[in-house]
């Protein structure tokens, strides 16, 4: 096996193994646009590889072909130094590779112990499914794993995300996968949660599989991964072994620049207060919240993925009813009844789903931006197409969206850019309090620097921002104080100054005095 | 499709309003290959039979679409939105049950078609409000309310009819404006006139392809989507009123059994017109020659002697085509043009 051939890549690690899957020279085109250019990689078992790039820089192709969903145009797969083709996904999963991702493409509707075994499952003597066999083998992998705690018997859909991709991961070893790629598996997960993943992880390396790590989230690919790979416009731009690489220097490979600042700073003054909240309920979701916001200022809110954070926004919005509690904007009392009731009074949202929640797919760019601003832009009910193509270019120019033009169909953008369209719309509005519920989950890093610049900008002109995040690097990079929720009740204040990360996390977890 | 990470930021880019319009171009072919279809059958027509290049046959060949054609105008502002109405057949049946009973009691024309357009109204109401308020599939609730509306009908009339209308209500169903233009068609052309102007021009029709892309989102947008389809459902409710003033009119009587099947052919119309089944496309113009087409063909097939029973198998299979059709065809391309990274 002639290994690790290409110049610019990793040199030869002082435990020179050999890679377990090789890539050389795959490309792949659609029309128009030539999603991958020439592309080599090497997995290395008992490593975690991580794939980095923007949106749209490749990636998920590069997944689709190793899972067999799409065939390159040019070049060789190799395992082993075998060449392979994989004709079809089936054929993928044959020959050892399984992908765990953002969503699972697991079965919500039948077991776990099924879901695990699907495909390969065992038969009995007669040919007919060995039922027993079934449930034993999943309880016996999912103990291996330390995920005792999921019986086999339990339906997909009643179990967590996190514990869905532990399924994911548990089915992996029990097709004997060699290769596992993990697509964004962190990206619905709280901070346990993550640790939990990545303690398996751990256990996969040490069982000699290789991994392919995609995620957005610097901190966790320092964290577990060996390798690194950036892929740049469908071109692998850079790769090498991680602890040794610095965070500027990938960031600067990913975006063919240099970020000094992630986190743009913004000197905080401010004002009035515009926003009083007192003692907000809900029947079930959170309890007695109490917050101020002031003009000019961004106030995070941060705690674990189901604390009820998105659901007191949603309350704001008008989307839920409290059950008691009042909202006070500009010093007048208002019980929004639906969000058309909290646009008019100056709340918008924008939501953590963005493309079942924020754009309207099948509509083009500058008919998402109008949307809420219709009765503006048209005379007693006639459109005025020039008024609209007029407001949506003002906004999606000021937040640098990257379009070919403003007729395009939304659901042809990176996520990046659709998140620019949700912002664009309600600025368009003109309101007073602006809800950015996660903003930059799931988008390219190129993307995320631009909202959070904008965010900067929008208080600097006295808006006022709520901004819902669980990443911590976030939280603590963009707000003036945090609200810090737990099941559904306010946790504490923060001020953000020399805040740590870990206090932040220990309030978050309900954790006191100790690291997390 | 993907944008590209050049990095000379500093200066915001300038995004132009459209790229030439193919898509233009795009959009309109499936109108285009309805004008083809209709021209074909239209000659077709008149090498099948002497009798049907003449003012009057084609003034007559008109009658056959242009009340569903009332209805299907407001049922494609429905279907884009997402929701559907196949209570309209009945909708006629009840309308024209209580026109026929107020007619036994000596009530004028005028209050012959206020009755019938209210009744109308209301039915589309109430189907409205079993959908946006109790939150039930339309699909669902208005699969009862034609049971409900048509039942009504058999509970007053029985195996009776109702007949002895004023003659001044012979003229919605019988009269002309001008020549061979017919009452019906002129209402017809001027409904669909407005219908477009409603659905592509104003803020309304904007909000309704919004709701029927993306409902979530356009609640998440501000929109009172609850409160649109409402309207929606009342206006096809008032389009089936129309509907049956003109119907009960031509035929001078009212049978429980009036308008049965119609819904079927409405809802073919719309989405032979291009609207698609699952909402958010579609247009008025495309509903206007699938109306003429659908008028063409069922005389066509009556120039050759064809039973009903044949030709309600035929619109059954056009509807399942003309379904089929597009989706098939989007499916081909999203094939090639598969999704990239």
């Amino acid at each position: 096996m002639t290994d690790v051939a290409t110049s610019h890549d990793a040199p030869a690690s002082p435990t020179a193994v050999a890679p377990l899957l090789t890539l050389r020279g795959i490309s792949k085109s659609f029309p128009g646009v030539r999603a991958l250019d020439d592309v080599s990689l090497e997995i290395y078992p008992g490593q975690v590889t991580a794939l980095i790039g923007e949106n749209g820089a490749g990636k998920s192709t590069l997944v689709k072909i190793l899972t067999g969903i799409y065939q390159p145009d040019a070049g060789e797969i190799a395992i082993d130094g075998r060449p392979v083709e994989f004709g079809s996904p089936h054929r993928a999963a044959q020959q050892g590779i399984t992908a765990i991702h953002q969503e699972t493409v697991l079965f919500d509707e039948i077991s776990v112990a099924e879901n695990i075994h699907l495909g390969h499952a065992p038969r009995t003597r007669l040919g007919l499914i060995d039922w027993g066999a079934i449930r034993g083998g999943a309880r016996k992998v999912l103990a291996s794993m330390g995920a005792g705690h999921i019986a086999p018997e339990t339906r997909l859909k009643e179990l967590s995300i996190a514990n869905k991709h532990l399924v994911g991961v548990a089915r992996a070893l029990s097709i004997d996968a060699r290769i596992v790629i993990m697509d964004e598996p962190t990206a619905a997960l709280s901070y346990k949660e993550i640790g939990e993943l990545f303690t398996l992880i751990e256990m996969l390396k040490a069982d000699g599989k290789g991994i392919l790590f995609i995620s957005h989230k610097f901190d966790e690919i320092y964290r577990i991964s060996d390798r690194y790979a950036v892929f740049r416009d469908g071109q692998k731009v850079g790769a090498g072994m991680l602890p040794e690489t610095p965070q500027a220097e990938i960031v600067k490979m990913m975006v063919g620049r240099s970020v000094d600042q992630i986190f743009p700073k913004h000197v905080a003054a401010p004002g009035e207060t515009v926003l009083k909240v007192e003692d907000l309920s809900h029947p079930t979701e959170f309890d007695g919240i109490d917050f101020e916001l002031r003009r000019g200022e961004i106030l995070g809110f941060y705690g674990l993925v189901g604390a009820g954070r998105s659901e007191v926004m949603q309350a704001l919005f008008g989307l839920t009813r409290p059950s008691r509690g009042s909202i006070v904007l500009d010093g007048q009392a208002i019980t929004p009844q639906s969000p058309a009731d909290a646009v008019n009074a100056g709340i918008v949202y924008v939501p953590e789903e963005r493309g079942k929640q924020g754009v309207v797919i099948g509509l083009p760019i500058f008919e998402n931006v109008s949307l809420p601003s219709l009765k503006r832009t048209s005379l007693h009910g006639v459109l005025r197409l020039k008024e609209e193509f007029d407001l949506a270019r003002a906004y999606t120019e000021r937040l640098d969206l990257r379009a070919s033009s403003l007729s395009q169909d939304v659901g042809t953008l990176s996520g990046g850019n659709q998140q620019k369209v949700v912002i664009a719309k309600w600025l368009a509005t003109g309101p007073k309090v602006i809800i950015l519920d996660e903003p930059t989950k799931g988008i390219d890093i190129g993307s995320k620097a631009a909202v959070h610049q904008f965010m900067g900008e929008l208080v600097a002109q006295g808006l006022a921002v709520i901004m819902v995040s669980s990443e911590l690097p976030e939280v603590m990079g963009m707000s003036d104080r945090i609200v810090v929720m737990r099941e559904g009740r306010m946790v504490t204040t923060l001020e953000n100054k020399d805040l740590s990360a870990e206090a932040l996390v220990s309030a978050a977890a309900g954790i006191r005095g100790e690291d997390a | 499709m993907n944008e590209h990470t050049s990095i000379d930021a500093a200066v915001p880019r300038h995004i132009p309003d459209r790229l030439g319009s193919p898509l233009r171009a795009r959009l309109l072919s499936w109108e285009m290959l309805l004008l083809a279809v209709a021209v074909a059958i239209f000659v077709a027509n008149s090498f099948a039979s002497p009798y049907f290049l003449n003012a009057w046959s084609l003034s007559d060949l008109t009658f056959n679409f242009t009340e569903k054609a009332l209805i299907a105008l407001a049922m494609a502002l429905l279907i884009i939105s997402g929701e559907i109405d196949l209570s309209v057949a009945s909708i006629i049946a009840l309308c024209s049950t209580f026109m026929g009973l107020a007619a036994q009691y000596g009530v004028g024309t005028p209050g012959l078609v206020a009755i019938g357009i209210g009744t109308g109204l209301l039915c589309g109401a109430f189907n409205g409000f079993l959908v946006t308020r109790l939150g039930l599939p339309s699909i669902v609730v208005t699969i009862g309310t034609m049971s409900l509306f048509r039942g009504v009908s058999y509970i007053i009339l029985g195996d009776g009819v109702f007949k002895g209308y004023p003659a001044s209500f012979g003229y919605f169903g019988q009269g002309y404006v001008f020549w061979v233009i017919s009452f019906e068609l002129a209402l017809f052309l001027a409904a669909a006139a407005l219908y477009y102007f409603l659905l592509h021009r104003t803020s309304f029709g904007r909000r309704i392809f919004a709701i029927g892309n993306n409902h979530v989102a356009a609640q998440f947008s501000g929109l009172r989507v609850g409160r649109i389809k409402f309207m929606l459902f009342c206006l096809t409710g008032l389009m089936s009123g129309i509907a049956a003033v003109l119907l009960t009119s031509r035929l001078g009587s009212t049978r429980p059994a009036i308008a049965q099947g119609w819904e079927l052919e409405v809802i073919t119309m719309v989405v032979l017109g291009g609207v698609n089944i699952l909402g958010g496309a579609g247009g008025i113009l495309g509903v206007v020659l699938a109306a003429f087409i659908m008028g063409l063909m069922t005389f066509g097939l009556g120039l050759l002697n064809v039973p009903g029973i044949v030709m309600s198998i035929f619109t059954g299979t056009l509807l399942i085509v003309v379904i089929a059709l597009p989706i098939l065809f989007r499916r081909l391309r999203n094939r090639r043009h598969a999704r990239l990274a």
